[in-house]
């Protein structure tokens, strides 16, 4: 790139900003955890991990985190991911692939609907 | 594809010297290994503060962090943490106190009472990416004062923030500013004083390793305020990983448009030179500096016309600190108001009423937390050292902490609640300086730390004046003959004369703090000195000369380790019966003292 001129380091600011945003731990609408325990692994979530990735950078989401976890404990159900928007319980979905997690980021993470045929339940274990 | 995952690796040289570019193979090996390279990022960054605990990684967004790595850790931290989603409690950071680990990084007490101005990138962007600054608001106060505001707005702007020279010297910076502008003269310049030379510091060099473009764009702000088309960093050789994150700045700023010719297309051109310096702690001190610079001998002059006025090259010249260079755009991006607000006094009236902002710390010596702290003014030095630095390591007593460097004095206990400020440090003896802070304990001997001090400053002293020169050298005969058990009656006189002549006779800051270790631990622990002279007893057990080794016989096991230890061999006895020390062979290396695992030899 040549000499910025003021807009264009503006411009250039706000490209950069995108690469920069994950590495704060700052405020967000919520999270997706897609379980990537050995089970959820061999279910096939590591395809249900990137397209989900996909689908984000695809519409262009910008305040939800994806991140990963362990074995949810319900091997049988495997792949699995739990939506946790802020302020509401989370929900846990289960038996997923490719399509199936890109459904619930429209109509879940982006609609507010909970895609009820997917989902297992809503709400945490206790723990402790 | 943005990354899910950021791994923040620290690469500053403490973490350097602990391996962190091997990790940072290990990691992109392993990341590679399972396909995750397109969702997880490595980005080196610069100093991250916790260097007690390097390696340190710290995985964002979540902010988990992962301390004192080895390579041998990568392969199940990436497949645990990276791959499966499990954090891994076993690398997470645990304070001495407690048994749990604390997995999130900003709940860490180290950084949790921490609030950062001049670090404000730490550990979120890489050093060597100009993107990377650019994206939290780089370049944004350098484009703001080009496009909106006069030479004399930035000025006022500064001088009504309060901003003092972070090197020490506490001088408001604005004033210097307004000072230069004035001035006449063929050219103007603008000096970076990276020449940090106080032993156990390394704020300045953290900031440049982590951030060196916060500290070009305070240049570049300081050049339009002042009237200034080039400027020059000074910094010592010590520092190749500073000046080559320096060097790389600068090309990355110049391919942008941000230093050079019309900068930004506004008109103003501004260039930035690194030269280095061999390391001479002098040339710290502003005209010795410039002299060292013009490639003359670095010698400090008499300063009846400030550098201000006749500096490089004798004309108009702007020497600011590596911090106060960083602090700068944060002040025109968020104003004077909101920078006074933090720290003490009121700077409204008068620049020199207070202390504001932030100042950053290099905590060393006796201290669990060893590492760099950027506090607000105005806490209190046992905050620092108990709540951010942890306390003292084995349960061991706090003596003193020195503050302001070599130059700067020791402060007890009891004034451990005095507040972080220019003028209470100075008024309790000691200084600010740039921020070097060394914490001793009970087993440190407070006249032996004296003496290293002025050793330290003897060989640093440049010689030019006699104050300084012949003063620091008889300091030191008398502080060693003391250490000897050969201290005579009237020596604690004859250091305080000594040492007043140096405040009022000396030519430069160095010469005229050198004798504050002195001063200040005569001040708070006159008793050790006279007993040093007059019991002929180190109480701390440091001074070789004082102390003697012997064996409790009724403790002593027979276990024959000393014995073998030993380098005089000089302790005898048969297996499983109290042994001896020949006190006549004894060179008091404390070998004996620190192997014994039944407390059975007595120093005293």
């Amino acid at each position: 790139m040549g000499k910025l001129t003021i807009q264009e380091l503006e411009k250039l600011r706000e490209k950069a900003r995108e690469q920069l945003k994950l590495r704060t731990t700052g405020e967000t609408r919520g999270k997706i955890i897609v379980h990537m325990g050995t089970c959820g692994i061999s279910a096939g979530a590591r395809d249900v991990l990137s397209a989900l990735l996909e689908a984000i950078e695809k519409k262009g989401i910008k305040d939800i985190i994806v991140t990963t976890s362990g074995c949810a404990g319900m091997c049988s159900r495997e792949p699995m991911a739990t939506v946790e928007l802020a302020g509401q319980p989370p929900v846990k979905y289960v038996d997923l692939d490719k399509d199936k997690i890109v459904r619930i980021l429209e109509e879940h993470v982006i609609g507010g609907k909970i895609v009820k045929e997917y989902a297992l339940g809503i709400g945490s274990e206790r723990v402790g | 594809m943005p990354y899910r995952l950021n791994l923040m690796i620290c690469t500053g040289t403490a973490c350097v010297s602990n391996r962190a570019f091997d990790i940072i193979e290990a990691l992109e090996k392993e990341i590679k290994k399972h396909n995750l390279d397109a969702e997880v990022a490595i980005v080196p960054t610069g100093c991250n503060g916790f260097c007690a605990q390097g390696p340190i990684v710290v995985v964002q967004p979540d902010g988990i962090f992962y301390q004192r790595l080895t390579t041998k850790d990568i392969p199940y931290l990436v497949e645990e943490h990276f791959l499966k989603g499990r954090p891994v409690q076993k690398f997470m950071y645990r304070p001495p106190e407690r048994k749990e680990p604390i997995p999130v990084m900003s709940e860490i007490p180290f950084f949790k009472d921490q609030m950062l101005i001049a670090l404000r990138n730490r550990g979120l962007i890489n050093p060597e990416n100009i993107d990377d600054y650019i994206a939290r608001d780089g370049y944004k106060a350098l484009a703001k004062v080009l496009t909106s505001m006069t030479p004399e707005q930035v000025i006022q702007e500064i001088t009504a923030s309060g901003l003092r020279g972070r090197g020490g010297g506490g001088f408001p910076t604005g004033i210097k500013w307004k000072y230069c502008r004035q001035a006449p003269g063929k050219e103007h310049y603008v000096i970076c004083n990276a020449d940090e030379g106080d032993p156990g510091a390394f704020m300045d060099r953290s900031i440049i390793e982590g951030d060196p473009h916060s500290v070009l764009e305070g240049m570049a702000i300081a050049a339009y305020a002042v009237g200034a088309k080039q400027g020059y960093i000074y910094v010592r050789m010590e520092y190749p990983l500073a000046v080559k994150r320096f060097k790389l700045a600068i090309q990355q700023a110049r391919d942008y448009g941000l230093l050079g010719k019309d900068i930004l297309g506004c008109g103003f051109d501004f260039d930035v030179e690194v030269r280095r310096g061999a390391g001479a702690f002098v040339c710290g001190e502003s005209t010795a500096l410039m002299a060292s610079l013009e490639g003359k001998v670095g010698e400090p002059r008499a300063k009846y016309i400030h550098t201000v006025e006749a500096g490089l090259w004798m004309q108009p010249t702007v020497l600011n600190n590596v911090e106060t260079l960083a602090n700068v755009p944060v002040i025109i991006l968020k104003g004077a108001k909101w920078f006074s607000s933090i720290g003490t006094g009121d700077v409204s009236e008068n620049p020199w009423g207070g202390s504001t902002g932030t100042k950053v710390f290099s905590l060393a010596g006796k201290v669990n937390n060893t590492g760099l702290v950027e506090v607000p003014m105005g806490i209190s030095l046992r905050d620092i050292v108990f709540k951010i630095g942890g306390g003292i390591p084995k349960g061991k007593k706090f003596k003193a902490v020195q503050t302001g460097g070599p130059s700067g004095g020791f402060i007890p206990e009891s004034l451990l609640d005095l507040p972080v400020d220019f003028d209470a440090l100075t008024e309790a003896g000691s200084m600010m300086g740039s921020g070097g802070m060394v914490v001793i304990d009970e087993d440190d001997c407070i006249v032996d730390m004296a003496r290293y001090f002025i050793d330290f400053l003897k060989g640093e002293s440049c010689g030019k004046c006699t104050p300084c020169r012949e003063g620091l050298r008889a300091m030191s005969e008398i502080l060693n003959r003391i250490c000897e058990g050969k201290g005579q009656e009237d020596d604690i006189d004859k250091l305080e004369e000594l040492g007043r002549t140096m405040v009022d006779c000396s030519l430069c800051a160095l010469g005229g703090s050198a004798p504050n270790p002195v001063l200040s631990t005569l001040r708070y622990f006159r008793e050790e000195y006279e007993e040093h002279i007059k019991q002929r007893k180190c109480r701390a057990g440091v001074c070789r000369a004082l102390i003697t080794f012997t064996i409790d016989p009724e403790k002593c096991t027979g276990c024959r380790v000393c014995a073998m230890q030993c380098p005089q061999q000089c302790i005898s006895g048969e297996a499983k019966k109290p042994h001896r020390i020949d006190q006549s062979r004894c060179i008091k290396c404390g070998v004996c003292y620190d192997v014994c695992k039944f407390d059975a030899v007595i120093r005293k």
